[in-house]
């Protein structure tokens, strides 16, 4: 049984069709990519996991459990975290309070600062801004807190929305290290990705969406050497 | 070119215009307060009573304003049936308070004859307010913007003419607290204990609330939930029982307002809430509407103009009977906020605000 498994997705927002029947699955312990161009439905995917859309028809389980029933602020309760597209840090609230509200399903405060330290030790950066306002940092520590907030919850499958969007080469880097570095600490994840070179690189398995479709499914490998995906993803004709 | 020109004179005309506003305004200050101080009609006792005074009435504007603003902070909704709710809390308190007083209990126990009922008070409002977000606005989250602002005006007027309904139009009287009665003198000078209580009772409400806004599990959650609703639901938050618990603590607020203003006025009817409600609104926006600290400010800041502009600026015009154009004086403040500061004395733009 996978992880989490999406069936015939259909999601709408008003009459748009946004996402047209979508299959894929996760394994546990997997880095998994989506990629795809802008519109072509991949935050919308995102959404629909994390329960703040539902879908019109299809299913989605979690190790087997319909997650569809779960308003989104359930899910969470269920392992799965999400780091939303642009952040979406809260802007007015200190560091250490946006991870406190990351940690918002955990009941064992020991566990909470425990958690803490350790996104602290990912991210030492944080720490040293910990009193900040989140709206003051620069747009590579608040990716930093908004993975950092994810984490809090203890999640077992991550949801990352283009983490690497609007940062620095060198930023690129090291969220995709850290990336990796909690995948190996066996978080399973699912990646969003325009920069689709970097997310084939880091990734076991990859889909391309295109138009609210999957259109392609296969190991990161495989994408990378196949002529459509170059042509159209990573910029090789 | 010429459609340019044109709105380019026009732009001129109004911001001559505005500057006008603005000198004359201060004009009608200056003139007003220095007369008045040539005059000298009034000892420096009477000004200190008009400061307090101001001070008493103002820290109960600010109370009823921290709901406007809360509410308005989660929902970006102006609740036009705050004001009511202050006055369900009077009526809940002038009931129990009435019975505790035919037993005596108010005359033995001041203290809890007091605190009790303002519990009450916060108990009825926080209910009522709870059901009118579940009836009136929670159905109507998703409308545009002004669909639930008439619902809010519907519920006002719907808790006004409910209560005339039961409890007709009359007035009733909340019963005196008599150890609330006469002087203490602070610094030398008397102050009617009452003024005392009622502002130290708000100090304190409002340092209870900032508390659990800033420092607790639910403050941070509907700050977070202020900020972005679908974040927030990510992070586990229930963002529907948190707008209902921000309902509940703004009219647990205005509640306890209510009893206090009961004590100072001591007059209770239905439409009680409508006046200072209003004033309310005025408070917080005078703060930056969204603010917590902002509707504080906001709400001791035009209880003071209130209180001492009249006699201040107003009365060395030469204006007959000044004290009667009190309200002018908030509803002037309101406007003028406005128009040269929507952003409140705290807040940030509400043209930026997120829709
Ligand atoms: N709130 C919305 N209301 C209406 N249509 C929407 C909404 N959000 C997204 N859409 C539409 O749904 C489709 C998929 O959007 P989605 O945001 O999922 O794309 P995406 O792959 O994440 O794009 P990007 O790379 O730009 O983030 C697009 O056609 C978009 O216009
Ligand atoms: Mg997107």
């Amino acid at each position: 049984m996978s992880m989490l498994n999406v069936e015939n997705v259909h999601t709408f927002y008003g009459n748009i069709h946004a996402l047209k029947g979508i299959n894929l699955h996760i394994e546990q312990g997997e880095i998994v990519t989506l990629i795809g161009g802008n519109g072509a439905g991949k935050t919308t995917t995102l959404r629909t996991i994390s329960g703040l859309l539902k879908p019109s028809e299809g299913n989605i389980t979690l190790n087997g459990e319909d997650l569809i029933k779960y308003p989104a602020h359930e899910v969470v309760y269920k392992g799965v975290s999400m780091v939303p597209e642009g952040r979406g840090v809260f802007a007015r609230m200190s560091v250490t309070e946006n991870l406190e509200m990351g940690a918002y399903s955990q009941s064992d405060t020991g566990k909470l600062a425990r958690n803490m330290e350790r996104v602290f030790h990912l991210f030492p950066r944080l720490k040293e801004r910990r009193a900040q306002l989140a709206g003051t940092l620069s747009g590579g520590e608040q990716q930093m807190l908004a993975t950092g907030r994810a984490l809090m919850a203890e999640p077992k499958l991550l949801l990352m929305d283009e983490p690497s969007m609007g940062l620095a080469p060198v930023l690129v880097e090291l969220i995709f290290d850290i990336i990796q570095q909690i995948n190996n600490e066996g978080v399973t994840i699912l990646l969003v990705e325009q920069n689709a070179l970097m997310a084939l690189s880091i990734a076991h398995r990859g889909y391309v969406l295109q138009t609210g479709e999957i259109v392609l499914g296969d190991k990161a490998e495989q994408l990378r050497n196949d002529p459509t995906v170059q042509k159209a993803y990573l910029g090789i004709e | 070119m010429r459609t340019n020109l044109s709105e380019r004179l026009l732009d001129l005309a109004v911001s001559v215009f505005m500057w006008g506003f603005r000198v004359l305004i201060v004009a009608v200050i200056l003139i007003g307060t220095i007369s008045t101080i040539q005059a000298g009609k009034y000892t420096s006792e009477q000004w200190i009573d008009f400061v307090v005074q101001g001070i008493s009435q103002g820290s109960l504007y600010a109370m009823i304003a921290l709901g406007y603003t809360m509410v308005y902070g989660i929902l970006r909704m102006i609740n036009f049936a705050h004001g009511d709710i202050f006055m369900t809390g009077a009526f809940g308190a002038y009931f129990l308070a009435t019975w505790l007083n035919n037993t005596g209990f108010i005359d033995s126990n001041p203290l809890l004859g007091l605190l009790i009922p303002i519990l009450f008070a916060m108990l009825v409002a926080a209910g009522i307010a709870m059901l009118v977000e579940r009836i009136a606005y929670r159905p109507l989250r998703n409308a545009p913007r002004l669909v639930p602002l008439i619902s809010a005006i519907g519920a006002s007027f719907f808790l006004e003419y409910a209560f005339r309904g039961f409890f007709g139009p009359g007035v009733y009287a909340y019963p005196p607290i008599n150890a609330l009665d006469g002087e203490w003198q602070i610094f030398g000078i008397g102050i009617q204990k009452v003024q005392v209580v009622v502002a130290v009772s708000a100090a304190i409400m409002m340092a209870i609330l900032y508390s659990i806004v800033m420092f607790t599990k639910v403050g941070k959650a509907m700050r977070a939930v202020s900020e972005n609703k679908d974040t927030a639901a990510l992070m586990g938050i229930n963002v529907n029982s948190i707008i209902v618990s921000t309902f509940a603590i703004g009219a647990a607020m205005a509640g306890a307002a209510g009893v206090l203003n009961s004590l100072l006025f001591r007059q209770i009817n239905f439409m009680i809430g409508f006046v200072p409600g209003i004033k309310a609104f005025t408070a917080a926006v005078l703060g930056g509407i969204g603010n917590i600290p902002g509707a504080m400010v906001g709400g001791l800041v035009l209880g003071i103009f209130e209180s001492i502009g009249p006699s201040l600026f107003l009365e060395g015009l030469g204006i007959p009977r000044p004290y009667q154009l009190k309200d002018a004086i908030a509803y002037t403040m309101l406007v003028m906020i406005l128009l040269f500061r929507p952003s409140g004395i705290l807040g940030e733009r509400l043209s930026t605000k997120k829709a």
